[in-house]
């Protein structure tokens, strides 16, 4: 009979996490994936600058704090020294989708065997909620008071679906923790993603649809129907590419 | 090894590969790319990896990635690229990572020209990027001693676990002169129990974490205060500086570089007519040759600094002097290299203006 325990490749400590938040469920899901497919001395990760910042004191092994947007720049520094390791980044997408633009989609094309685990939850968390590159035309945030319009602001970035254009990347998807079918289906995604680095296929990158209720300012409950309603439609989920 | 002619970048290249330099991650901009055309091809040969960055910043950080392991690496620029790569540094700096930047200075501010400058010098010895910080600064003269000089940096930088910078004006880059390759043995350097090569529970070590964040204030305190104390031991044991007939001499010329080589002829054109010149060289510029200076203060009677800037290691020469003998600027910039008979003449007039007032 399978029992339920905390995984070994995650520390047993308190998250910082808001409650509610889904970066804990997305922890989990890597570190189960990672002790079933590996063993701890053969992970490196690297941590970005969000509200994951920490997460070097969550992952169970030697671990990187990156500069913002850079994670997939150092985690290529040290594939490329230690091409044996299972090396994986984790960043949000303030972090990757804007700042670090140009890192992702060079370690993408150029094939950089990495993991990349990208929590999008549409806005900046640790800095108190300003606009994202992923934040939804029409949402509130600190920097676009009064809903982000394409006119002042832009349009969002789905960055699965443009790394799927690159012919570097062995397998993008997109995934939501929001219930208990999509976090076992993003599981087998994640799991997919770091196979597919053990095989020595390529870039890997799993999209995980994340809540931020604080910043949302909404209940937990609530932000995870706002996701299913809102971010959804937007952020298609599904395989966007696979080798 | 006899000597051979090599241009300064590949000289330099080759040297990094020979003190064990296996990665290097790097950018094109003139007038440093034969270093990393150099490294893309030698680099596979001895099982090492070159890759060309996206950026400067993404090199920095490929360098960050790969000296967190423990791995010998470098990266080289020049001016817009070194700017580039300041957020880098300082992080490599918190992080305590050992590495190699090499900065081929050209003329600035923006994009400046291409042509030999040093102008970069506060750049270099001021941290550059943010937060308190010091690195050492190495400044060949001749592409021997950049060849010299950048086997040490490796080694200073993996004593101290600090990034090291070789700053050569562009024409060390460039020229091609006679150099053998020394043969490489190093200092005798502590492990590296430190690097994130893979760890798990009882392997006899901690768990690596490469990182530059301390969120408690009174923790990154600590933190910038044993960084101090490394700037203070790299400070007493890694100056280095040049002396060039300083025991009699009335006036003394403080340059590095390039500039010092054309300010030594100047200064034998100048003893040849009966001056007594001396010239101080520093071959670090962080840390400074302070002492020297300040102790050949009190001896001349005047110093004459000279630059491929309008004016930047003047002002630590100034600082070392601290009013014990006037200190004059001759300087060109954004790409023009001071002449001998320029630097003759600013001798000349300062030793006229110090007859003047002996009068």
């Amino acid at each position: 009979m399978a029992v339920f325990k905390r995984p070994n490749m995650l520390i047993d400590v308190p998250l910082h996490y808001c409650p509610g938040c889904t970066h804990g469920i997305i922890h989990r899901l890597v570190a189960e994936a990672l002790d079933e497919l590996t063993e701890q001395d053969k992970v490196i990760g690297v941590a970005p600058v969000g509200c994951a910042v920490f997460a070097y004191n969550y992952f169970n092994c030697d671990m990187y704090e990156a500069a913002h947007g850079r994670a997939p720049a150092v985690a290529t520094g040290i594939k490329r020294v230690q091409p044996d390791k299972v090396v994986f980044t984790y960043q949000g997408d303030g972090d990757l989708a804007s700042i670090g633009a140009a890192e992702i989609v060079h370690a993408a094309t150029r094939g950089e065997n990495i993991t990349v685990i990208f929590v999008n939850n549409a806005i900046y968390g640790m800095t108190g909620g300003q606009m994202a590159p992923t934040t939804l035309l029409g949402q509130k945030t600190t920097t676009s008071p009064l809903g982000r319009s394409v006119e002042r602001n832009g349009n969002p970035i789905r960055v699965s679906e443009m790394l799927a254009t690159l012919d570097g990347p062995s397998y993008i998807a997109r995934v939501s923790v929001h219930d208990v079918k999509n976090v076992v289906a993003a599981k087998k995604a994640i799991k997919q993603a770091f196979q597919n680095q053990i095989d020595g296929k390529g870039f890997s990158l799993v999209e995980v649809l994340s809540t931020c209720p604080t910043n949302w300012g909404l209940t937990p409950k609530e932000a995870l129907n706002w996701l299913t309603e809102n971010m959804i439609p937007q952020y298609p989920l599904g395989v966007k590419k696979e080798v | 090894m006899d000597r051979q002619m090599m241009k300064g970048n590949e000289a330099i290249a080759e040297a990094a590969v020979q003190a064990g330099c296996r990665y290097f991650f790097g950018y094109p901009i003139t007038p440093q790319n034969e270093i990393p055309e150099y490294m893309s091809a030698r680099l596979p040969e001895v099982g090492g990896a070159f890759v060309q960055a996206e950026s400067e910043v993404a090199a920095i950080n490929m360098v960050y990635g790969a000296a967190g392991t423990g791995a010998r690496c470098m990266t080289s620029s020049s001016s817009p690229g070194i700017s580039l790569k300041q957020e880098g540094i300082s992080y490599i700096v918190g992080a305590e990572l050992p590495c190699v930047i090499v900065n081929m200075v050209r003329g600035g501010p923006g994009l400046g020209s291409i042509q030999p400058a040093q102008s970069d010098y506060y750049q270099a010895t001021r941290g550059g990027g943010h937060g308190d910080y010091r690195m050492p600064v190495f400044v060949p003269n001749s592409i021997q001693e950049a060849v010299e000089l950048t086997q040490l940096a490796f080694d200073v930088a993996d004593q101290y676990r600090t990034p090291c910078m070789v700053l050569g004006d562009g024409i060390i880059g460039q020229m091609m002169e006679p150099v053998r390759m020394p043969e490489y043995h190093g200092r005798k350097l502590p492990a590296k129990d430190w690097a994130a090569t893979g760890w798990k529970n009882g392997c006899g070590r901690d768990r690596a974490i490469i990182n530059s964040l301390y969120i408690e204030p009174d923790r990154c305190e600590q933190h910038n205060l044993k960084l101090q104390r490394k700037y203070d031991l790299i400070a007493e044991n890694e100056t280095m500086c040049e002396q060039i007939m300083m025991e009699d001499a009335e006036y003394a010329i403080v340059a590095y570089g390039t500039t010092a080589r054309i300010a030594l002829t100047a200064m034998r054109k100048a003893r040849a007519d009966g001056m007594k010149v001396g010239l101080i060289r520093p071959i670090t510029v962080w840390p400074f040759p302070t002492e020297i200076i300040s102790s050949a203060a009190k001896r001349v009677k005047g110093i004459l600094t000279v630059e491929m800037s309008l004016g930047q290691m003047v002002d630590d020469v100034r600082l070392a002097a601290n009013g014990a003998c006037p200190v004059e600027f001759y300087g060109r910039t954004g790409g023009m290299v001071p002449g001998v008979k320029e630097i003759y003449q600013q001798i000349q007039q300062m030793d006229r203006e110090h007859r003047k007032e002996e009068l």
